[in-house]
Parts: structure tokens; C-alpha cells; sequence
């Protein structure tokens, strides 16, 4: 039997979380299928097909699949399920949104966010914000299981796997697209990106948010996140939080400027190689985890980071 | 319109948690428990449609062992009609099982609507939601920054990475609540005093037919990898050096 592993794209081009949850799907040792759904959607599907260790690349491309809602895509899902003893997906929105209607279309208890492969069958997943790990061994005939990308290396490139089309099934109708609001930006996708700039509270406002922040990620060449709290007070947009209920990431290096850091905020950072924290409040508990802690106002010590930063980079 | 909101009891999200030193679990003993953050979302949420007048009643059920229905009685004090129970011997059951129960609860209450937190701080599973639509054959609008109900459909806002979208549900539908939806309300004491006369039914998982056994055997609860704290820096300058030294520069 094998494994199918759902990629993450925008049809246009294969998001890197997919390569890092094909190292998980890779772990459980069966061949691993790759599923790309969408419309216009062939050359993510050629970008997945270069994949290390991927056996075939199943493209289910159709103006159904457009916007990837979750009735269309589980349903196509269940049927091609017959095939596999493992379905994956990365723990992105449209992953977190898909599979666990796959899974209860299957009658198995899904496997959420694993972030290490101990056997095909057991799992380590974190629970209670990660203040907690989890040892599941899963007994279900199909393991239904989202990646905790964060937690798992980026599969190389240099394959050319073949690109089966598969047939569009069956929709169930019950849902329409109406439309979306992506932002715009030029800076790395925080999800993946191997440097980060996190703000919170201590910013104070959107505006201060925008030019404290943001110079500093671009002398970087960092993506942006924001605390929860920095969220909540309408500082930074949702989709930059990082935390428990945002996104994890694991980043060569974390900037941290104005966040405490609660364990919600931590849950989502704490594997990062390198944090550095910048927080006026000297007892903050973000200091008890970063590696380089730097105690005073941010709004002196922040600029005077970029112009560093820009004569390093020179 | 009726709207079912199922409500999770928790470990208060102030609690720093501690795992037994058995690998047994979490200590669950003494602990403040509350209502899981995104089901107060939720259950605010249903009581705004019903002041909207969208909504005619807001219903509570919870699936649990003893002192659930303190959770449930939050719900009520916030506003919510009535209160249903299903009592289970243990905590933690898996969130296959919660939606099999919840698919028997929507059976036999009929809402047009049922609207869920997005997950639960205990065990971070992020499925019930989901799960319960594909069992009914309903359409779900997961993550909800925006509700709109129209006739015989529901508009929701999703947070998607990235930003947002809106998609169209033919109702009945399934909604999860994201944290911007709303901000719940305190319940005041005239109405925690009203909440302690408002009916709460119970029923069990073998009233409803529902098998709850876990499919998943917990092996073990650990603590994660322990981080230290690193060194202070007095300046940016000497920031910077480090961060060359380290190679993340």
C-alpha cells in the first residue's frame, strides 16, 4: 500500500510546507503519492513531482477545486482513499480544514499535528500549547494525520515523478466560493521563512507596529509575526499570529520585540535555532528561553538594530 | 432558526499545566477549570443572532464526566436558553466520538446552525467541527472571523493563511469560531442567579447509541525539551556580533 500526501499551493507554485510534511509521510516507509488539487493547477503539480522520494504525483485539476473548500476536496479525498493506509496533510488552514472531514467520512480518529514519526503506527504530537507531548499509537486501517511542518526538514530536489491526472468526483454542493482577501507582500511567507520578526503589545499601535517592526524585518529580509495580544488589539493582522492558536514556526532566528511571552506565545516559537528578545521588563518570561535577551525601550533599540543590521549586510 | 453551541470544559488557559511525573497524563486534580476560549466565541456569537432576532433559541450541550454542567450552566448565565448533558465516566473523550454524539443532539433538536470553538486548549485536536459536518453531510465554515446569515444560507469569513475568505453554506451548516469573531460577554449576577433555573437534560452515550471507546492508545505524556535562557546583551551592536557568531546573519 502506499501513502497520499496533500500538498499545500496556490496552483501557481508548490508552498515549501509541502516538502517538509513529505519527510513525515516519508517516515511511515511506504511509497508516498502526492495529491495536488486546484485548477490551472499543473505546474505546482511539476514543482511537486521534483520531490525527493516522491513515487507519483496525482493531479485532480478542475473549476470545482478552485478555492480548495472542504466538501469538494474530502470528497475527492474518500475517493481515492481505497488506495492508501496513510492520508497527510500538512497542519496549514485548507489541511487542518480537510482532513479531519476525510477522517470522519472514514470512521477513524485523526492524528493532529504530529511532530515526530516514532513507528507507521505512533506518533508524537503536542498538546496543552506544546506544554505537553503526546506518545498515540493509532490501531485505524487508514492513519489520517497532519504535519506539523515546523517539526520536520524540507525534502530535497531532484526527482521527476510522473503526473497522473485523476478523475473529479462526485460535488456534494453545498458550498460556494464568494471571495477572498489575500495581502499582498513581498516579504518570505511566515510559515516557512528562516527569519521572523515578532511584535506585541509593547508596540502600542498599528502604526507604531508599521514602522518599528516592519523596517527592521526588511533590513532582515525576515516575514513578519505578531502575539496573539498584538492581534487582539488590531495591531497586526490575524494571519500573523504565532502561538497556539496561530501558526508554529521554527526559524533560524526569532526576533521577538514587546512580547512577554506567554505559553500560548512560546507554543508557537520555542523551537526556533536562535531567539532573541527585546522587552523592556526585565522578568519577562520570554527572557528564560532566548538565547540573546536585550532589556530596555524598543522603540531606541529597535531602530538602532535596522541601521545595524543594514551596515552588517552592508 | 435554533442554534446548537457545544460547549468543552477545560483547564483554564491561565493554568501552567504540569505533567505527572508517571508519564501517566496531565494533573487534572485541583485545577481551575473553564469554558474553552473558542466555545465562549461560539456561544457568544449564537446569542448575538438570537438579539439579532435571527436566532430564536440558543441551546448548550456538553459531553463530559462530573461538573460538566458548570460549563453548561456558564453558557446559560452568558444568555443560552437550555442545556443539554451527555455524561460520560471519563474526561478527554477523542473528538470522533464527540461528533457521533453531537450528530445524535442535532437529530434530535434540528438547528439550522450548530457553531463550535476551532479547537480546544486541552488536547489543540481542531477536528470536532469538521468531523461533525462530514457525518451529517453538512457544509462547514471553519475559522470564522465573520457570520452572516441570509434565507436558507449562511456567509462566513474565514481566516486562511494569508487573509481571508468568504464562502456561501447552505444551511443547516456547521461554523467554528476564530478569535476574531467577536468578544464574549461576562455573564452579570442577575443572570448567573436567572442561569441556576434554566433546564439542563442528560443523557449518556448508550441512551444515543454512540460508541466512545478511543481509537487512538495514549503510550505516554512527557514533558517537552526543556530551553534555557541564553545571555543578556547591552546593545545592538553587541546583538549584532553575536548573531554573526551564531550564523544567522
Amino acid at each position: 500500500m502506499a501513502t497520499l500526501l496533500l500538498a499545500e499551493h496556490d496552483d501557481a507554485t508548490l508552498n515549501p510546507v509541502t516538502a517538509r510534511a513529505l519527510t513525515a509521510a516519508l517516515a511511515l516507509g511506504a511509497p508516498v503519492h502526492v495529491l495536488v488539487v486546484g485548477a490551472g493547477a499543473d505546474a505546482a503539480a511539476q514543482a511537486a513531482a521534483k520531490l525527493d522520494g516522491v513515487a507519483e504525483v496525482l493531479l485532480a485539476d478542475a473549476p470545482l477545486y478552485a478555492h480548495r473548500l472542504a466538501e469538494p476536496v474530502a470528497a475527492l479525498i474518500v475517493s481515492l482513499a481505497g488506495d492508501y493506509d496513510a492520508i497527510l496533510a500538512p497542519s496549514t488552514a485548507v489541511g487542518k480544514n480537510v482532513l479531519p472531514r476525510v477522517a470522519a467520512l472514514l470512521d477513524v480518529m485523526q492524528v493532529s499535528d504530529i511532530i515526530k514519526v516514532v513507528a507507521p503506527d505512533t506518533f508524537e504530537r503536542p498538546i496543552y500549547a506544546g506544554n505537553a507531548i503526546q506518545t498515540v499509537r493509532s490501531g485505524e486501517a487508514t492513519k489520517v494525520i497532519t504535519v506539523r511542518t515546523a517539526s520536520f526538514a524540507a525534502a530535497g530536489e531532484g526527482n521527476s515523478a510522473a503526473v497522473r491526472p485523476v478523475a473529479v468526483a462526485a460535488d456534494p454542493a453545498l458550498s460556494r466560493f464568494k471571495g477572498e482577501d489575500i495581502a499582498q507582500s513581498d516579504r518570505p511567507e511566515l510559515a516557512s521563512a528562516r527569519l521572523i520578526v515578532s511584535g506585541g503589545r509593547a508596540l502600542g499601535s498599528q502604526e507604531n507596529f508599521h514602522a518599528v517592526i516592519e523596517p527592521l524585518a526588511d533590513a532582515l529580509g525576515a516575514a513578519v509575526g505578531a502575539s496573539r495580544a498584538a492581534v487582539d488589539a488590531g495591531y497586526a493582522p490575524n494571519d500573523w499570529q504565532v502561538g497556539q492558536t496561530g501558526k508554529v514556526v521554527a526559524p533560524d532566528l526569532y526576533v521577538a520585540v514587546g512580547i512577554s511571552g506567554a505559553i500560548q506565545h512560546l507554543a508557537g516559537m520555542k523551537d526556533s535555532k536562535v531567539i532573541v528578545a527585546i522587552n523592556k521588563d526585565e522578568d519577562a518570561p520570554i527572557f528564560q528561553i532566548a538565547d540573546f535577551g536585550l532589556v530596555g525601550d524598543l522603540f531606541q533599540i529597535v531602530p538602532e538594530l535596522t541601521a545595524e543590521i543594514a551596515k552588517a549586510k552592508g | 432558526m435554533k442554534i446548537l453551541v457545544p460547549v468543552k470544559r477545560v483547564v483554564d488557559y491561565n493554568v501552567k499545566i504540569r505533567v505527572k511525573a508517571d508519564g501517566s497524563g496531565v494533573e487534572l486534580t485541583n485545577i481551575k477549570m473553564s469554558m474553552n476560549p473558542f466555545d465562549e466565541i461560539a456561544v457568544e456569537e449564537a446569542l448575538r443572532l438570537k438579539e439579532a432576532g435571527t436566532a430564536t433559541e440558543v441551546v448548550a450541550v456538553s459531553v463530559g464526566p462530573a461538573k460538566t454542567d458548570e460549563t453548561i450552566r456558564t453558557a446559560l448565565a452568558m444568555g443560552a436558553d437550555r442545556g443539554i448533558w451527555v455524561k460520560t465516566e471519563e474526561a478527554g473523550i477523542e473528538p470522533l466520538a464527540v461528533a457521533k454524539l453531537l450528530k445524535k443532539i442535532v437529530e434530535q433538536e434540528g438547528p439550522a446552525l450548530v457553531i463550535l470553538g476551532k479547537q480546544a486548549i486541552d488536547d489543540d485536536c481542531n477536528q470536532t467541527g469538521q468531523m461533525l459536518a462530514a457525518l451529517l453531510g453538512w457544509p462547514q465554515g471553519t475559522f470564522a472571523s465573520k457570520v452572516a446569515p441570509a434565507d436558507g444560507t449562511v456567509e462566513v469569513t474565514r481566516e486562511i493563511d494569508g487573509g481571508l475568505q468568504t464562502v456561501s453554506l447552505n444551511l443547516p451548516a456547521i461554523v467554528t469560531t476564530d478569535l476574531r469573531l467577536n468578544e464574549p460577554r461576562y455573564a452579570s449576577l442577575p443572570n448567573i442567579m436567572k442561569a441556576k433555573k434554566k433546564p439542563i437534560a442528560e443523557t449518556t452515550p448508550a441512551e444515543l447509541g454512540v460508541d466512545i471507546a478511543p481509537r487512538l492508545a495514549v503510550l505516554s505524556t512527557t514533558e517537552p525539551a526543556g530551553r534555557s535562557g541564553g545571555i543578556k546583551v547591552a546593545s545592538a551592536t553587541e546583538l549584532v556580533d553575536n548573531l554573526k557568531k551564531a550564523g544567522v546573519l
